[in-house]
Parts: structure tokens; C-alpha cells; sequence
């Protein structure tokens, strides 16, 4: 096992707004765990030489011309809203 | 002790597009909630996002004006967080390989009076990136309410240096940036329906320190001289909490521009994490030199360029660039103007004192008067000529600006010309005038040369005060001459 110090189950649950039980928790860090451990292997091939890329294929540029289409019909739009008001979404209140 | 404040500026723009950022589904303002939405802008399953080529293009336009070096490789990253202004959970952004680096914006700080040119400053850009604007909120007592119109359009992200030191600087910072973007067709940058939006970062530390200070961030600051305002305020806020013992939390904290009272939004101790990562569903972008070279031919002449050269080419003077030169279309009508005449600052003066006097009034814009550069260069040369005295070319002014007709129209159908078109009606009056004061003649004769002043009444009242006060002078001086 590498060293897990760094993965913090609570806040990366706290971050993907996840309420955990501790069983969860225990679970869920070893399988985290297991999947550093595999970014770590990653980590230790020799990369010399290859330019950084965040793709794999040297493709650019694909775009489409501004022209705009009709959208979704507002009833369309909602209708897998839980909650709706005034043709927007309910949520519970959230203020940052 | 003698503090300075350090302020930095992120400014958002929406760049007007017809279509989304990443979707091809209408952008729009004051469209019915949720109208605007499509399986992209709502993150159903299985949907992928295209960029928009027009977003591209302009954000590019946007670097180059504002002398941004344009990355030749660009990509596109995912800002993870979890609130109901996003669909997907992330935002599309770009964070460590943005489409433009560097760059400044050219400002002017007041001068020592309104007729005075101010003092010139470059503000240094960190960088320029584009992202997809979030969905809007509206908080109730007991839910919040989500529309995804917004959501998906294009938004540039102009970041500066945090290189300014006061109020006005900032406020000169977003005037000018503004104006640039309006130029360029690149915005409309109506702070009230939200196309530009801006956050200030903003610290003090002791005169001579060169270390930042904890830093503050301003947001809701929803208009320009509210920009001003609320930096204004946070400066003093900042000073008189340290020099009260105190010391700056690193915090969010927002202005009420109406109240004019800042209060804190949320602690930065629990700093946003967003785990950016690149985004794979999208490729990068590669920008060619063909590509900046056909932009870099859209670019517009910017406000203080157009300045520099309307002083040079047209001899006008700083009140007369300093109004016209921030609206491009003014900009256009005062060259058009100034051409047309002749004379570019009588035109420039028609222009910035009665025209917009006049728009003023009527509540109209440029593009709907009937007052276009041919009139004003017209009654501009009548002026000139003689033809018409400046109280009567103020009146065919007005009266032009009602009815759109020509001012030579309007001085014939009201009879405004200066009298009398006969110059020899003119000469008999000025005689006359001459014969009837033998004490002034003297006067004159023996050079008290006010004394000529005696012989204008009278001609005057034989025009029924419609004579040319300077064709009376040349007349009388010429009779005068000869006796």
C-alpha cells in the first residue's frame, strides 16, 4: 500500500456533496486508495522525450459556425425537474 | 503610517453570439426562463459539446486589441463544483492554458480640470480565457430558483495585474476595457443585463512595502461607478481596520452600491477546491498566424489611438476628442463632420455642445437623429461665410434637429440669413451711419480706432439686426479708409 495520507475521505466526500456513513467511508477510501496507488505506477514510467499532451490525438480546432437552432421546448426542458415554479427549477434555497 | 491599496480586476464579458458556447442552441437576454435550453445546455446523458467559432474568433479579436500575445495551443479544462447554476457539475473553462497571455489596457486618469488631458497609464493583463457562463439563481424565502437560459454563453475572463492603486484607476481600467469591447463588436457590455461583470481583489499594505497584503474580494459590484465606489470604500474600510489595531481576513465580501455598505459573503479559510482537469470530450485549440492576421485586420482604431490622431490630423482640442472618441458612431460622425466642413473644430463644437444637447433632450440616440455629419458641415460652413449669425444658427440648429432639413432650407424658409445679402444696401447703410457722426469720424481719423464702434449701432438697427458683424467691420473700415 503507498502512503494514503493525502486522501482525505471526508473532504473529498465533503466536496462531492456526499454524506457517508462510516462503512462507506472505510470502503470507499480503500477503493480511492487502490486507484492512487495505480496513478502512482503510472507515475513511474520514463516520460523523457514525450511532450506533455492532455490528448491523446493530435486533433484541433473542432467547431461549428454561430448559427443558432431551436432549442428544447420549456416543457421538454423541465419535465425531469423534481420541483418547478414559474418555468424554473425549485431548489432548496442555497446561498453561498 | 501612509498605506496603499493594490488592486487587481477580473472582469467577465459575454460575447455576443447567436448561438451558445459549446451548443448550438440560441444566447440571449430577456427571453422567457429556461426557453433557451437544449440537451447540451442541460447535461443530458450522451450529449457532447462543439465549440463556437464566433466565441473563438472574437476572444482572439479581444487578445489582439488589447496587445495580448494569443497562445499558439489552447485547452480546455473542467471547473468541478457542486451548485444549481451548473447542470454538469463542472464548468468548461481553461486554466493553465488559456487563449491569451499577457496584454495591457491603455487608461487615463482625470486631469487637473475637465478641459485637461489626464495622465496615461498601461495596466498589465495576466490573461484572457474563455469559459461558458453558469444559469441564474433567484433566492426566495424557502427555495432558489433556476433558469439555464445564461447557462452555456460565451464568456471571456479579462484578468489584470494587480497593478492598480486607487478608485479611479479601476474605474478608468473598466471604462476603457468597455470601450474597447464595444468597438470591436466583441460585447455590448450592459452591466445590467450582466454582460460585463466585475470582481475586485483588493489589499493594502504600508507605503514602500512591496509584499501584497491579505487580500479582499469585492463581487456584485453591478455598475461602473459602483466599481468606484466600492473599491473607494474597501480602501478605507481596509486602513481604518489596521490602523484600529485590527487585521484583514481574506474574504468574499459584497458591495451595495444603493446602501453603500459592504458585508462579508463567505470566509476564504475553506478556499474552493475545483480539482480542474482537462476536459476530454473537448480538443485543443491551434490559432495559425493566418488565422491572428485576419483578426488583426478586424481590429478597430481604439478610443485613445483615434484620439491621439484626430489631435494630430484635425488640430481639435481635448474637450472636443475626449467626448467623442468613447462612442465609436459619434466617433465616425465627428470625422465625417469635421471632413465635410472644413473646419473641424466648428464642427466638433456643433457636435459636443448642441447635438448632444439635443439628443439629450429628445432622449434619442445617435442613430435615430435627423441631424447627420452633411447638416452640421453645412451649417458650419453658412457660419463661415457670413450667411448666418451664430444666434440665428443656433436657432436653424434646433430647428434642423426637429425636422431634418438642410440649414440653408431652414435660413431661407425663416429668413435667418444675415442682411443684407446686397452688399451695396450694406455700403449705403454704413454711409449713412458714417455722415451722421462727424465727432466719431474725427475721433477715428485721429486713431482712436474704438471709435468705429459708434457707426455699427446704427447700421445694425438699418438691418434690423440681421447684419454680419464682421461684413459691417470690413465695410466700415474700407469707407473709412477712403475718407
Amino acid at each position: 500500500m503507498s502512503d494514503l495520507t493525502d486522501l482525505n475521505i471526508d473532504r473529498v466526500a465533503n466536496l462531492a456533496r456526499l454524506a457517508l456513513t462510516p462503512e462507506e467511508k472505510t470502503k470507499f477510501a480503500a477503493q480511492l486508495g487502490d486507484v492512487l496507488l495505480h496513478i502512482e505506477q503510472l507515475g513511474k514510467v520514463d516520460v523523457t522525450g514525450v511532450e506533455p499532451t492532455a490528448h491523446a490525438f493530435p486533433i484541433y480546432n473542432v467547431w461549428a459556425d454561430d448559427v443558432a437552432q431551436a432549442g428544447l421546448p420549456v416543457e421538454a426542458a423541465l419535465q425531469n425537474a423534481p420541483a418547478q415554479r414559474n418555468h424554473m427549477i425549485a431548489v432548496p434555497k442555497v446561498i453561498e | 503610517m501612509k498605506y496603499e491599496a493594490v488592486i487587481g480586476l477580473e472582469v467577465h464579458v459575454q460575447i455576443k453570439t447567436h448561438s451558445k458556447m459549446f451548443t448550438r442552441v440560441a444566447a440571449g437576454y430577456g427571453h422567457k426562463p429556461n426557453t433557451l435550453t437544449d440537451p447540451v445546455v442541460l447535461a443530458l446523458p450522451g450529449v457532447l459539446p462543439v465549440m463556437n467559432k464566433a466565441a473563438l474568433d472574437a476572444i482572439i479579436k479581444a487578445g489582439l486589441m488589447l496587445n495580448s500575445g494569443i497562445a499558439p495551443v489552447s485547452k480546455w479544462d473542467r471547473k468541478n463544483y457542486f451548485y444549481p447554476d451548473s447542470t454538469k457539475n463542472y464548468q468548461i473553462s481553461q486554466y493553465d492554458q488559456p487563449i491569451c497571455l499577457g496584454g495591457f489596457v491603455e487608461i487615463e486618469l482625470p486631469g487637473s480640470a475637465r478641459n485637461v488631458m489626464g495622465e496615461h497609464k498601461k495596466i498589465p493583463l495576466t490573461r484572457i480565457h474563455l469559459e461558458e457562463d453558469v444559469g441564474k439563481l433567484t433566492h426566495f424565502a424557502s427555495e432558489s430558483l433556476v433558469d439555464y437560459n445564461r447557462a452555456g454563453t460565451p464568456l471571456m475572463e479579462i484578468v489584470s495585474e494587480p497593478a492598480m492603486h486607487t478608485a479611479d484607476e479601476a474605474f478608468a481600467y473598466l471604462t476603457s476595457l468597455r470601450a474597447a469591447m464595444v468597438y470591436g463588436g466583441i460585447s455590448d457590455c450592459d452591466m445590467e443585463k450582466g454582460q460585463l461583470r466585475c470582481d475586485a481583489n483588493i489589499s493594502i499594505r504600508p507605503v514602500g512595502e512591496t509584499k501584497l497584503g491579505t487580500k479582499v474580494e469585492l463581487k456584485n459590484l453591478n455598475s461602473i461607478s459602483f466599481v468606484r465606489d466600492g473599491i473607494a470604500h474597501e480602501i478605507k474600510r481596509q486602513i481604518a481596520a489596521v490602523e484600529s489595531g485590527g487585521t484583514i481576513v481574506q474574504e468574499t465580501r459584497q458591495y451595495d452600491g444603493e446602501a453603500g455598505v459592504s458585508t462579508s459573503m463567505r470566509s476564504k479559510e475553506m478556499a474552493h477546491d475545483y480539482r480542474y482537469f482537462p476536459d476530454p470530450d473537448l480538443m485543443p485549440v491551434k490559432v495559425d498566424d493566418a488565422w491572428k492576421a485576419r483578426l488583426q485586420a478586424e481590429c478597430p482604431e481604439l478610443p485613445f489611438e483615434k484620439q491621439r490622431r484626430f489631435i494630430e490630423q484635425y488640430q481639435v482640442p481635448y474637450t472636443i476628442t475626449s467626448v467623442v472618441v468613447w462612442d465609436r458612431e459619434l466617433a465616425d460622425f465627428f470625422e465625417e463632420a469635421a471632413k465635410l466642413s472644413g473646419k473641424p473644430q466648428a464642427a466638433g463644437n456643433w457636435i459636443v455642445n448642441d447635438l448632444l444637447r439635443e439628443l439629450g433632450t429628445a432622449k434619442q440616440v445617435l442613430a435615430e437623429s435627423k441631424v447627420r455629419p452633411a447638416h452640421v458641415a453645412e451649417l458650419v460652413k453658412l457660419v463661415d461665410a457670413g450667411t448666418l449669425l451664430n444666434n440665428s444658427a443656433k436657432e436653424v440648429f434646433i430647428d434642423m434637429f426637429s425636422t431634418g432639413e438642410l440649414p440653408s432650407v431652414i435660413s431661407d424658409r425663416k429668413g435667418l440669413k444675415a442682411a443684407p445679402t446686397d452688399l451695396g444696401e450694406l455700403e449705403q447703410w454704413c454711409r449713412d451711419a458714417i455722415a451722421a457722426n462727424a465727432k466719431a469720424l474725427a475721433e477715428f481719423k485721429t486713431g482712436k480706432d474704438s471709435a468705429i464702434n459708434a457707426f455699427k449701432g446704427p447700421v445694425m438697427k438699418a438691418a434690423k439686426g440681421k447684419a454680419n458683424p464682421k461684413a459691417v467691420d470690413e465695410t466700415l473700415r474700407k469707407l473709412l479708409a477712403q475718407m
